[in-house]
């Protein structure tokens, strides 16, 4: 059993046209990196892109959308494009808004094996419109479908050969969820280890959801708002 | 005198209690966390997957793998954990949330909110709103009473896109406080020196006035 490739460009070139995707991501925090950069070189088009947010004009999705890459997006918050927002308003691409709970839940769902679950999320509002609703103990709930992905895209801080992971900080995000949702997982990692490096009490994701895992080069981890104190305040 | 942000921000920042784990907003709902009192213990959860935020670094601590729900560079305390989107959302879900406070375009008297569309405007989101909404026990709006056209915020029924309903307890605007209950706006206090008139005036909803109306102490 071999996971590991030699880089991003050789662990996504059987992404076809038209797949879906799932994209790790907070803002531009724990976003895969390399296999952005190695999709827009591969020129995949018609790409549905399910990831928390659409990144910004010349980072992250962005540099996907500035080549038209993406047919869809699946986000509860895309708000920092120039161009994302030409291009819905062009209707050039699709946009399905969901909420940012609902998102996570529906892609751990995905890959845990629920079909469906009801959330209150949403009841009363324009996202709960063409969805089944139902009472259950007194109070209203939506219910959200489970999402499943092609490819699921995720970086993390370290992993090694057998693709189990460890994230750092925020980065995890949503990363873990959709490493479970992808039918083929492509795991970017800053440090890739033997096997046995890392302690089994401190993964986050077990190998078994990691079906590809390379070592990412040149991380840039741009920061969207650089907030400091001084030491003075 | 209507207060400014800073004072909507201290007079929530009344409401907390030791050992409560928070939730707050972009904006005004941020500025809580300067007004909490040093004898307190209180938790700050971003919904990115941290609880026990800290302050802004240093800039020798910045790290972009450590970030808020703003996108804003963050610490974490003594005591902080990490995780991922699906469990911070279940925190919220699940009801483990003390507190949530978030901003809003209009709420309206039944206690639903509208804070994430405007039609005609380029929709970017609802991020994790319409969530924190549906889950908090206890949610505090922050927002000023009146918007750039000098139109009440808090009406009979809100006329944008909702965010969610029946689900808003209390408003904290720079004029009163204000709690939602049997489909109208109950007046707790006023901010200090604005008369019951001016809140009458630029409340559009139904306005419950019992007795005396104290002034806040924000101080």
């Amino acid at each position: 059993m071999n996971k590991v490739y030699s880089n991003a460009a050789e662990a996504i070139k059987d992404i076809a046209n038209d797949s879906i995707l799932m994209l790790g991501g907070f803002g531009l925090c724990g976003i895969p990196e390399n296999c952005i950069t190695a999709l827009v070189a591969q020129g995949t088009t018609g790409l549905t892109c399910i990831s928390n947010n659409a990144g910004v004009d010349d980072f992250g999705i962005g540099l996907m959308l500035k080549t038209k890459q993406v047919k869809k997006m699946i986000s509860s918050y895309v708000g920092e494009n120039a161009e994302f927002e030409r291009q819905l308003l062009s209707g050039e691409l699709e946009v399905e808004l969901t909420p940012q709970g609902s998102l996570a839940e529906k892609i751990r769902a995905g890959g845990a094996g629920i079909p469906a679950f009801f959330t209150a999320t949403g009841y009363g509002t324009e996202i709960a419109e063409g969805k089944e609703t139902r009472q259950i103990d007194g109070r209203w709930y939506v219910l959200e479908p489970a999402l499943k992905a092609d490819f699921a895209l995720v970086k993390a801080w370290k992993g090694d050969r057998l693709g189990n992971l460890m994230f750092k900080g925020t980065a995890r995000n949503f990363n873990p969820m959709m490493a479970m949702a992808g039918k083929i997982t492509i795991a970017e990692v800053e440090e890739l280890v033997e096997p046995g490096e890392l302690d089994p009490n401190y993964i986050h994701t077990p190998g078994i959801y990691v079906q590809r895992i390379f070592q990412g080069v040149d991380y840039e981890k741009r920061i969207e708002q650089r907030t400091v104190q001084t030491k003075e305040s | 005198m209507a207060l400014d942000k800073k004072g909507i921000a201290k007079r929530i920042a009344k409401e907390l209690q030791n050992g409560y784990y928070v939730n707050l907003g972009i904006g005004i709902p941020t500025l809580v966390a300067n007004y909490i009192p040093d004898d307190m213990t209180v938790f700050l959860q971003s919904e990115n997957g941290l609880l026990g935020m800290g302050p802004f670094p240093y800039e020798e601590e910045v790290d972009a793998d450590l970030i808020n729900a703003g996108k804003q560079t963050v610490t974490t305390l003594p005591g902080a954990s990490l995780f991922s989107s699906a469990d911070s959302f279940e925190m919220i879900r699940g009801g483990h949330i003390d507190l949530t406070v978030l901003g809003a375009m209009e709420v309206d008297q039944n206690g639903d909110i509208a804070n994430w569309k405007i039609p005609g405007k380029m929709v970017k989101g609802m991020g994790g709103a319409m969530d924190l909404v549906a889950a908090a026990r206890n949610i505090i709006v922050a927002m000023r009473h009146t918007n750039r056209a000098g139109e009440s915020k808090l009406l009979k029924k809100c006329t944008l896109p909702l965010t969610g309903v029946n689900c808003i307890k209390k408003v904290v605007t720079d004029l009163a406080f204000l709690e939602i209950k049997e489909g109208a706006f109950h007046l707790i206090e006023r901010a200090p020196g604005v008369t019951i008139e001016e809140i009458k005036e630029k409340t559009e909803g139904t306005l419950i006035i019992n007795g005396d109306i104290p002034e806040m102490c924000i101080d």
